[in-house]
This record gives C-alpha cells, sequence and structure tokens, in this order.
C-alpha cells in the first residue's frame, strides 16, 4: 500500500503562519512583553519552571508566550532548550532552613518561633472576580512592619528534638538522575522526588486526593509549609571552594503522618516531604502526600492496591511532557496502520457474510 | 575541603554579591570594561539544583538552573573567575573582571563604587521583603469569655 510522503508542505508552511498571527490576536490591542508575562503570570511561569525542571524566569515567560499559554505545550519548549545546554555540575543541596521566607505556616502548632507568616496568599480571599482589575489603576503597595530577617527554625524540628519523629536517613553525596540514566523500578525516595518535583501538577494533585479519599490514606498534617529565597551554592573546581551561584524562589511542604509503629520501629511520626521550584504550594502539598503514600513498605505499611502506593503507576505516567508526546502522537499520520485495520474489519465481515449465506442456504 | 580562609570568605561573599546581582544594574555601575584575555570566553549552561528529603536527609535533584560561566585574565596577569545565574554574558563578564580587579590596588575603590551600592541594594530589597512578610504575620489572641 502506497501512501502519499510529500504534498504538505506548503500547508505546514500556512497553518504556522497562521499561528503566528492567532498568536499576535487582534494587532489593535497592545502585545505582550515577555517582562509583563514574567512579572504579572509569575505563577504561570513558576509552574513552567518546575515542570520544565528549569530555574529561568525570563525563559519560562517567553515559552509561555510563544505556547499561547499552553503551559504543557511551554514546558515542552523548557524541556527541549534544557537539553541544548552543557551542564557545569551539580550544587551543593539547598539548605531550606536558611530560607528567607515570605509564606510560613504551619497546620499542627499555632504558637512557633517565627510565627505563622501568610505571605502572598490567595487563602482568605472570597474568590469573586474582581472588576476593579479590568481598569488600570495604581501599583498596590503590600503594608509593612519592622522585621528581623533572621532565618526561621523548621517546626518540625520541635517533634524531631523530643525524638517523636521518625529519624531521617543520609543518602549519596550524588543522588540518582533520572535525566541521565532511564527512571527504572524499584526507584528509591530521592528518585521519586525527582519525578515528582518534575511531574505535572494536576496528576500529582489528583494521586494526593486519592490518598485523602481513602485509596492508601496516610492521615497527613502540613506540619509546615514555607515558600521564600535560598541561596544555590555550587563547589567550583577552579577555585577550589564552594560559592554561591544564585538565588531561587522554592515552595517547601513537610507533612507529619500518623505511624502506629511495626516490629522494629515505636510509635512514632512518619514524614512525607515536597519540594518544588518557585511559589507552589498546591504541588508542594500534593508531592508531600504523595511521597508518604509511596514509602509503604520501607514503613512496613500494608499495600492495599491503591494507585498512589503503586511507584511505577505513579511515576511512569507523572511527567506531563512524556505523556502528552505519546498521547498526541495518535493524531499523526497512520495511514498504513490504519489501511491494514480496515482491511481486517472487511475480510471479518465477508467471512462473516459467507458462513450467513451458506446457513441460510442450509 | 580546608576551612577557608579570611580571603577566600570574603571573595566568596563578593563572587555570590556579584551572582545575584541585578545585570542591568551591575552595566550601569560599571560601564567600561577594563581589556581582558579570556581563558574560558562566556558560556551558557546549567546546573543541577538539589534539594534534602526532609529538609536534612539524603540528597535528590530538584531541577535544573540556567547559569553563566567565564575565566579571564586582566593585562598584568590577574585571573577572575565567574558562575552567575541566568544567562547574561555580560554579566558574567562584569563579575569575572571584579573578581580579578579585587585582587589588586584598585580593590578599595572597586569595593566604594560598586560592591558597597550592590550590597545597599540587595539588603533594602530583603529588608523589604521581610517587612512585607512580617506585616502578615498572625497575632493570635484569646477571646476572653464572660465573668464565671
Amino acid at each position: 500500500m502506497y501512501v502519499a510522503t510529500k504534498g504538505g508542505e506548503r500547508a505546514i508552511e500556512a497553518a504556522h503562519q497562521w499561528l503566528a498571527e492567532a498568536r499576535r490576536g487582534d494587532p489593535a490591542v497592545p502585545e505582550l512583553s515577555i517582562a509583563q508575562i514574567r512579572e504579572q503570570m509569575t505563577l504561570a511561569v513558576n509552574r513552567v519552571m518546575a515542570e520544565g525542571s528549569l530555574y529561568d524566569p525570563d525563559l519560562a515567560a517567553l515559552a509561555i508566550k510563544q505556547a499561547r499559554g499552553d503551559l504543557i505545550e511551554a514546558i515542552f519548549l523548557i524541556r527541549a532548550y534544557r537539553t541544548t545546554l552543557p551542564r557545569f555540575g551539580g550544587a551543593l543541596p539547598v539548605e531550606t532552613d536558611e530560607m528567607a521566607v515570605t509564606r510560613r505556616i504551619s497546620a499542627t502548632f499555632k504558637d512557633v518561633p517565627g510565627g505563622q507568616v501568610l505571605g502572598p496568599t490567595f487563602d482568605y480571599t472570597h474568590r469573586l472576580l474582581d472588576f476593579a482589575l479590568m481598569a488600570d489603576g495604581d501599583a498596590p503597595q503590600a503594608a509593612r512592619k519592622p522585621a528581623e530577617t533572621q532565618p526561621v527554625p523548621h517546626i518540625l524540628q520541635l517533634l524531631d528534638r523530643d525524638g517523636l519523629m521518625e529519624p531521617l536517613t543520609q543518602g549519596e553525596a550524588t543522588p540518582p538522575d533520572l535525566t541521565r540514566e532511564p527512571l527504572e523500578m524499584p526507584a528509591d525516595r530521592p528518585l521519586r522526588l525527582q519525578a515528582l518535583a518534575r511531574g505535572d501538577e494536576g496528576f500529582v494533585l489528583s494521586m494526593a486526593y486519592s490518598t485523602q479519599r481513602g485509596y492508601g490514606r496516610t492521615h497527613a498534617f502540613v506540619g509546615e509549609l514555607r515558600i521564600g529565597t535560598c541561596a544555590v551554592e555550587m563547589e567550583i573546581p577552579e577555585l577550589g571552594f564552594a560559592v554561591e551561584i544564585g538565588e531561587i524562589e522554592l515552595t517547601e511542604c513537610e507533612t507529619v503522618n500518623q505511624f502506629t509503629g511495626s516490629k522494629t520501629e515505636p510509635a512514632q511520626f512518619t514524614r512525607g516531604y515536597g519540594l518544588v521550584m518557585g511559589q507552589s504550594e498546591r504541588k508542594a502539598i500534593s508531592m508531600s502526600l504523595v511521597d508518604r503514600a509511596l514509602r509503604w513498605d520501607e514503613l512496613g505499611e500494608e499495600n492495599t492496591g491503591a494507585p498512589a502506593q503503586d511507584a511505577e503507576f505513579v511515576l511512569y505516567h507523572c511527567d506531563n511532557i512524556q505523556a502528552t508526546g505519546f498521547l498526541e502522537h495518535i493524531k499523526l499520520p497512520h495511514y498504513v496502520d490504519f489501511q491494514s485495520e480496515l482491511e481486517l474489519i472487511r475480510k471479518l465481515r465477508r467471512d462473516a457474510g459467507a458462513e450467513t449465506c451458506k446457513e441460510a442456504a442450509e | 575541603m580546608s576551612i577557608p580562609s579570611e580571603d577566600q570568605l570574603l571573595r566568596r561573599s563578593r563572587m555570590g554579591l556579584l551572582a545575584r546581582a541585578n545585570p542591568q544594574r551591575l552595566a550601569a555601575l560599571m560601564p567600561d570594561l577594563p581589556a581582558h584575555a579570556w581563558l574560558r570566553a562566556p558560556e551558557i549552561g546549567t546546573v543541577m539544583v538539589r534539594g534534602r528529603t526532609g529538609a536534612r536527609g539524603a540528597p535528590f535533584n530538584l531541577g535544573e538552573m540556567t547559569v553563566t560561566r567565564c575565566s579571564l585574565r586582566l593585562e598584568d596577569g590577574r585571573v577572575g573567575h565567574a558562575y552567575v545565574q541566568g544567562r547574561d554574558r555580560n554579566h558574567a563578564t562584569r563579575a569575572a573582571l571584579i573578581d580579578a580587579l579585587m585582587q589588586g590596588t584598585e580593590a578599595a575603590r572597586i569595593e566604594a563604587d560598586l560592591l558597597l551600592p550592590l550590597r545597599a541594594e540587595e539588603d533594602e530589597r530583603r529588608t523589604a521583603r521581610a517587612e512585607k512578610a512580617a506585616a502578615t504575620r498572625v497575632e493570635f489572641f484569646t477571646m476572653v469569655r464572660g465573668e464565671d
């Protein structure tokens, strides 16, 4: 069976021209600048950086503009760009203890050193459309209050001190990297956290929600949720010591989960952990719930067959670029495949028809 | 890695300040670039950012960030290095030049004209952010019930 393999070029070119025109929209409306997207669509920019797995607000803003606001398409552009860059090395782990917090809340303790800091949150807004934003207004100003710039300690250290939290395990200085080695099962916790950190927010959210509804229930409390900036340090071979190479915004969530103990462990609280680039607390909380659900085996819990307990299911389906790549490829020409299906159906019907004729004749 | 000397600590803090500096602001403070030869021309790449499981446990890979690096030599032989966040080659060039210049007689002038304002502006930004955060700190109070 021969199919046309040429002839689409002119149509494709015209389609891309139209795409460019459609991207621009009505020329009577001023064009968006990259800086406008970066400054005013910040949370979209943050999501593209987190799931594109590349911290660069300008590039993420460019990708959003190019993708006409389709965030998965924008993430795809960032992932593709990332592969063109050399990697200089790995940074030292960020010290979130040192984070300059803009938001820091705990659902487990009311009075904590450093206090509950709400930050620029949507919480407690009424979720009513604000028509004032349709008009140009003066730039709003945040309230201020004298402050110390000391870092605030992690709240779970209070429980650590009393020996009520499971101890943390230390690992390899160079963690496994799924961008260098294919993701294989069983995946250890550092590898799972990497996959979740770049995983699709919607997918990770739904998985986390399923654990709350009873599929692999882990009774999570948000011990602490913090958003702020952290220094990134790297050892520089030319110098022989580590220097700060920049500063990034992060969202961190630590959950405290009930654990009644096992044969070897006393009753204590266990941990779920979420860390995401940018300001994204929905994703960070979701990540920590899913992280905790995936730890059933090491904690000696029952596998109830819940989707969120199945590392292979979660990790192989959380990447929206892999998912969309495989999903969307089915819209591309499959003429030959389909021709053979068509032939098969026709043959089956012919055979069945011949049968029926024979039966009728008998 | 041994305990860093005082000079190393100062250099470290300087390089951090330059890496975090706004490239446009740095360019405005340092319009003229002294002659230099490349040991490594500015190059854009990434660095893998890492987190720690449970904030203090085993490291894991969080994702990458863009970084520009370069190394250069001044005419008198002093060498400067830079690793700065983002993709601005001029930013890395200026950072490396300052790193080299700070190893000689220009140090005091550069400290006063360049590093001091950068540090002051950064402190101001950080204070502003901390003050806005402080204004959103919840002050709990207990509702006083009636007598009896």
